[in-house]
C-alpha cells in the first residue's frame, strides 16, 4: 500500500500546505488506509433503518456520562459527606444543578436507548451467526449500565437513594448464603453506610467505566468487523432490490443528526425538569409512602411483589429471582437456539419468546407503577 | 431575466452561494450550541474561586475579647480567606498583620524570643512593631490591619 502511494505523495508534497500536511501524517499513522475503510464501510438502507440509530444513540448518552461524571467528579465526595457535597453541587455552584440533571437524565435516557437497541437487535434476529459475541458483549453492557444505575444512585445519599439501595441489597440476600457475601463485601457492615458509598463509588467511577470501555470497544469492533445485520426479511430480498448507504459521510451525519436531537431532548429534560435532591438519608426515619425503584429495576421488583403474594416467605423472591435468571440465561443463549432462517420454527419459537419478554416486563412495570401510585395515592 | 445581472445568475455561482449559505448556518448553529454547553460548564468550574473571592473581599473581622492572646504571643486567624496574625507585644501594644510573606506568600510567624516576624521558606524578616520588612527577600512591608479592642470585641479592620 505504501509503495503505491508514496510516489503520488511525492508528486503532491510541493503543490499545496494541505497535500503536504495529509501525506505527512499517512507514512506516519496510515491515514489512508483508515480512510479506505472508513469509505468501504456501508449501511443497509430499508423499511427498518430507523432502529439502526439505537446503538449510537446509546454510545452518546455514555459519552454524555463521561463529561458530566467527570465534572461532578470535582466537587463530590464520597463517604459520610457524600449528602452534603452534593447539596453544594445542587445548590451552591453555579450550574451544579444543571451537570447533576443532565447526568441523572442522561443516565436514564441510555438505560432506554440500550433496551430499545436489545429488542430491536433481537427482532431483526442480528444476533445470528456470525454475530454471537455482539450479541454477548451487547448483554454485558446492558447488565453493566444496570450497576451503574443502581450503584450511581446511593452517591448522593438521600432518603430514597438510601432506601432504594437498602431495598436492592436486601433482595440477593434472601438467596442461601448470599448474606454474608453481600453485608462483607457489597455493604461493608450490617447496614447501608459512608463504607458502603466509598465502595459503591470506586465501583461507579473508576472499576466499571474501565471494564465498561473495554467490552464497548469490542462490541464496536465486531460492528465494524461484520458489519450491521439486515432483518430476515431484507435477506430474503435478492441482491438488486437491496440498497446500502456508505458509512462516512452519509450514515454518520445522520447519526450526528440524532445526537443532536438527543442532545436537545436531553437539554429540555435536566433544564426544565432538575434533577431533585431529597432530605438526607436518616436511618432512623421511615421509608416514605410511595417509594419505588427507578423504572429500569420495576419490573424485576414488581415480580418479586406477585410471586410473594403467591408463595409465602422467601418462597416467593426465591421464585422471582429464579425467573429472571433463567429467562436471562435463555435470552443470552438465543443465538445458539436461532441461528438460521432455514429453521424456521424455532425462527417464530425464538420472535414469541421476544414478544414474551416486552410484553412481561412492560406489563410488570406498569402494573409496578399502578400499585404504587394508583392504589397507594387514593 | 435582464442581462445585465449577468455572472450572479449563473447556477454554477448560484449553486457556490447555496453552499455557503448552509455552511455558514451550520457553523453559526454549531458555534450557538458549542457556547450553550461551554457556559454552563465554564460558570461551573469558575465558581469556587469566585467564592471564594467574595469572602476575601472581607474588610472588618470581630473576634470575642476572649481571644486576645496573652502578652508575648500571637494568635492566628483567618482574614477573609487568607491567615493573619493578631499580636499582643509585650510592652502591651496590640498590632494585626497579614501573615502571607510579601516575597513568595508562604505564612509567616510570630518569634517572641527574637522581637521579630520571620519567615521560614526564605528567612525573611520583619518588625513586629509595624510589619515592615528588614531583613531577607521580603520585598515590601506586610499589610497591617487596624486593631480596635473594646470591652467584649476585638475589631479588626482593613486599612
Amino acid at each position: 500500500m505504501s509503495t503505491s502511494s508514496l510516489p503520488a505523495h511525492d508528486n503532491m508534497a510541493s503543490t499545496r500546505p494541505k497535500d503536504y500536511l495529509y501525506a505527512w501524517l499517512d507514512d506516519r499513522i496510515g491515514l489512508d488506509a483508515i480512510l479506505a475503510l472508513a469509505r468501504e464501510k456501508v449501511v443497509p438502507e430499508h423499511r427498518y433503518s430507523f432502529w439502526y440509530y439505537w446503538g449510537g444513540l446509546s454510545l452518546f448518552f455514555f459519552v454524555v456520562q463521561v463529561v458530566s461524571g467527570i465534572l461532578l467528579l470535582l466537587y463530590y465526595r464520597p463517604g459520610p459527606e457524600a449528602y452534603d457535597s452534593v447539596r453544594i453541587i445542587t445548590y451552591e455552584i453555579e450550574f451544579g444543578w444543571l451537570i447533576r440533571s443532565a447526568h441523572s437524565w442522561s443516565a436514564n435516557l441510555m438505560v432506554f436507548c440500550v433496551f430499545v437497541h436489545m429488542f430491536s437487535v433481537f427482532f431483526m434476529k442480528a444476533y445470528r451467526p456470525p454475530r454471537e459475541f455482539g450479541w454477548w458483549t451487547g448483554l454485558a453492557l446492558l447488565g453493566m449500565t444496570m450497576v451503574f444505575g443502581f450503584s450511581g444512585y446511593l452517591l448522593p445519599m438521600d432518603e430514597l437513594a438510601y432506601f432504594a439501595t437498602k431495598i436492592g441489597l436486601e433482595i440477593p440476600k434472601t438467596m442461601p448464603g448470599m448474606a454474608p457475601i453481600i453485608e462483607n463485601l457489597v455493604q461493608g457492615g450490617p447496614e447501608v453506610t459512608g463504607i458502603t458509598i466509598a465502595r459503591f463509588f470506586a465501583l461507579h467511577v473508576v472499576v466499571l467505566p474501565l471494564v465498561f470501555i473495554g467490552v464497548l470497544t469490542v462490541h464496536l469492533a465486531l460492528v465494524v468487523f461484520h458489519g450491521n445485520a439486515v432483518p430476515p426479511s431484507e435477506a430474503e430480498k435478492p441482491a438488486s432490490e437491496r440498497h446500502t448507504i456508505p458509512f462516512f459521510p452519509n450514515f454518520f451525519m445522520k447519526d450526528l443528526a440524532m445526537w443532536l436531537i438527543a442532545l436537545n431532548v436531553l437539554a429540555l429534560l435536566a433544564s426544565v425538569y432538575p434533577w431533585q435532591l431529597g432530605p438526607p438519608a436518616d436511618p432512623l426515619a421511615a421509608a416514605p409512602v410511595g417509594i419505588h425503584p427507578e423504572w429500569y429495576f420495576m419490573s424485576q421488583f414488581q415480580a418479586l411483589k406477585v410471586f410473594g403474594r403467591i408463595l409465602p416467605g422467601a418462597a416467593g423472591e426465591f421464585a422471582g429471582i429464579g425467573m429472571f435468571s433463567i429467562g436471562g440465561l435463555l435470552w443470552a443463549l438465543i443465538p445458539l437456539y436461532d441461528r438460521d432462517s432455514k429453521l424456521a420454527r424455532r425462527a417464530r419459537i425464538a420472535t414469541w419468546f421476544g414478544l414474551l419478554a416486552v410484553i412481561g416486563l412492560i406489563g410488570l412495570t406498569v402494573m409496578g407503577y399502578w400499585e404504587v401510585y394508583g392504589a397507594a395515592g387514593h | 431575466m435582464p442581462e445585465d445581472v449577468g455572472t450572479l445568475n449563473n447556477p454554477a455561482d448560484e449553486m457556490g452561494r447555496r453552499q455557503f449559505v448552509a455552511a455558514a448556518g451550520l457553523g453559526a448553529m454549531g458555534v450557538c450550541y458549542a457556547a450553550a454547553i461551554a457556559y454552563p460548564v465554564y460558570r461551573y468550574l469558575v465558581s469556587p474561586a469566585e467564592q471564594a473571592r467574595e469572602l476575601a473581599a472581607v474588610t472588618q473581622v470581630t473576634l470575642p475579647k476572649a481571644d486576645l492572646p496573652k502578652p508575648g504571643t500571637a494568635m492566628m486567624f483567618r482574614f477573609g480567606v487568607t491567615p493573619a496574625m493578631l499580636i499582643h507585644l509585650p510592652d502591651g501594644h496590640v498590632a494585626c498583620y497579614s501573615a502571607v510573606c510579601t516575597h513568595l506568600g508562604c505564612t509567616v510567624q510570630y518569634q517572641p524570643e527574637e522581637g521579630r516576624i520571620f519567615c521560614a521558606c526564605h528567612s525573611g524578616v520583619y518588625d513586629p512593631q509595624s510589619g515592615k520588612n528588614i531583613a531577607g527577600p521580603p520585598p515590601k512591608p506586610l499589610s497591617v490591619f487596624q486593631v480596635e479592642v473594646s470591652d467584649e470585641h476585638i475589631i479588626i479592620t482593613r486599612a
